[in-house]
């Protein structure tokens, strides 16, 4: 059996498959989103002085690192709802179980994330934005967090390309998103080349425009005043040639 | 200079002797190591001080606490004759957001600037304002402007910290603290951090302000800034005050064996 290239650009414009990338997409960006504001809670508990807060937040982190995303997700399609009858309705749809089981396992690990960028602000940056008199909301929100958000940008685009690649574990609880596309059209055809090369397109397609998000966003956060340079120049050695140049 | 944009001239107090911060009995220990051993110091309307000595000798601890970031072990603050921090009702520390406002009345300016590096010049002068006072967008700016212009950085106000020299830097913080209208403005060692020739800009800055009349205590160790330009020198030495005194006799004629041989050594 040869490589069909009809077989493989009929599957590449297919909705089908467009359709799973979506729900891929949509399962990542719910669950990162759902994972930094537990995330954030997190890393503000295991910073602050108080005893219980850290101990909740450490214990958090220690379960959901120690416990398989793929066992998680298990755990909430198939046993909560034996547990609790309200989780039987209609609206609990294996999306919903996907990005919110997804999501709090990721959480422990963006608290990691979100807790070094805590800590790499300086000490002084609180203590200027205090003595101004800000309240500490104020202070966490005008000061700290977009510093905190600078820092913690290029680990987090890790961690959502993982969380694309993660939401192919979905496909155990009946979520239809990318890769469960693939091995559908697999198993009826049989044609595993022309099905898989599919998803490793759309994969690549992915990350890439999401590479290249993270680049445009990571531009506004290099707090300089210079005017991007006329000629044409690599993204990326732009970046760090700016980067490398604090007072 | 527009003396309209100076602060710290407000009405005149009651009794124009009475001092507007006063600290009594200040005392604070870390980690069981005492730094600050029961210090009285006080200060007047529109006077300078500066503070001398040895690194750990307490004088940067004072001003800490007189500037409400770290509670005393034990003393009081008065900022025209009303307690500031210490202990609430029910003799409970005072909550965060109380100290906050407290804070409010005191500028404080430090040794390694502490600007904001995520916003511009005009921005970081900017920010206290819109944060704390609840002012405009636009006013803030027009008010941020007039600031840099004081200090002379009016030319650099779209730029960010990364782009100053550091002695831009310390002059936009200097900005930072005076747009909101202090009552005193304290200073820690506010030129340490700096490249010997960046020092004489920042102290020209400050120099125009003690012209202005404003109410600074300076921690230092630029002995001629405090000779030319304080009203009061005051030695500090394992967290007491040794020696308080005008300029010329702290400098040509100190009572102190300390202070004769601190001077020895920064002269």
């Amino acid at each position: 059996m040869e490589f069909d290239i009809g077989v493989f650009l009929q599957q590449l414009a297919s909705p089908d498959y467009a359709k799973g990338a979506l729900l891929s997409v949509g399962v990542a960006v719910l669950a990162l989103v759902l994972a930094t504001a537990i995330g954030f809670a997190l890393a503000l508990g295991k910073t602050s002085g108080t005893r219980w807060a850290q101990a909740t937040a450490s214990a958090y982190i220690w379960f959901f690192r120690a416990i398989p995303a793929l066992l998680v997700l298990l755990i909430i399609w198939n046993a909560f709802p034996q547990l609790f009858p309200i989780l039987r309705q209609d609206w609990f749809s294996p999306f919903l179980a996907a990005f919110v089981g997804l999501g709090i396992v990721e959480a422990a690990f963006m608290a990691e994330i979100i807790r070094s960028a805590l800590l790499s602000v300086d000490e002084g940056q609180y203590l200027a934005a205090r003595a101004l008199g800000m309240a500490p909301a104020k202070v966490m929100a005008k000061v700290i967090l977009p510093q905190v958000v600078r820092i913690a940008l290029p680990p987090t685009g890790n961690e959502f390309i993982g969380l694309v690649k993660f939401s192919s574990l979905a496909s155990v609880i009946s979520l239809q998103e990318l890769l469960t596309t693939a091995q559908v059209g697999v198993n009826i055809t049989f044609r595993y080349a022309e099905y898989y090369a599919v998803a490793i397109i759309y994969y690549l397609a992915i990350v890439t425009l999401l590479t290249l998000a993270q680049n445009a966003v990571e531009k506004k956060f290099l707090w300089t005043s210079r005017k991007a340079p006329t000629r044409p120049a690599p993204a990326q050695a732009e970046g760090t040639a700016t980067e490398g140049a604090p007072a | 200079m527009n003396s309209q944009l100076i602060p710290g001239l407000g009405p005149a107090p009651a009794r124009p002797d009475a001092p507007v911060l006063e600290v009594r009995g200040l005392a604070k220990a870390y980690h069981g190591q005492s730094v600050l051993k029961s210090v009285d110091f006080s200060i007047r309307r529109g006077q300078v001080k500066a503070v001398l000595g040895p690194s750990g000798s307490g004088k940067s601890t004072m001003l800490r606490l007189m500037a409400l970031l770290e509670p005393a072990d034990a003393g009081r603050i008065l900022l025209d004759g009303h307690e500031l921090g210490g202990l609430g009702a029910r003799g409970k520390p005072k909550p965060e957001r109380a100290l906050a406002r407290e804070r409010q009345s005191i500028g404080m300016v430090f040794q390694r600037f502490n600007l904001f590096p995520h916003l511009t010049a005009a921005r970081n002068v900017a920010l206290g304002l819109t944060a704390v006072k609840g002012t405009h967008h636009r006013d803030a700016h027009d008010q941020a402007m007039a600031m840099l212009e004081r200090v002379g950085l009016a030319h650099r106000a779209g730029h960010y910290p990364s782009e100053l020299s550091g002695g831009q830097q310390q002059r936009v913080a200097i900005a930072r603290a005076l747009v909101m209208n202090p009552t005193v403005l304290l200073f820690d060692e506010p030129t340490s951090a700096l490249d010997p020739e960046l020092v004489g800009e920042v102290l020209k800055v400050m120099e125009d302000l003690a012209e202005d009349g404003m109410t600074m205590i300076v921690v230092t160790h630029e002995v001629r800034f405090a000779r030319r330009v304080a009203d009061e020198v005051t030695l500090f030495d394992e967290g007491v005050i040794v020696e308080a005194a005008a300029p010329d006799e702290f400098f040509d004629n100190p009572h102190h064996e300390r202070t004769r041989r601190f001077l020895s050594h920064v002269h």
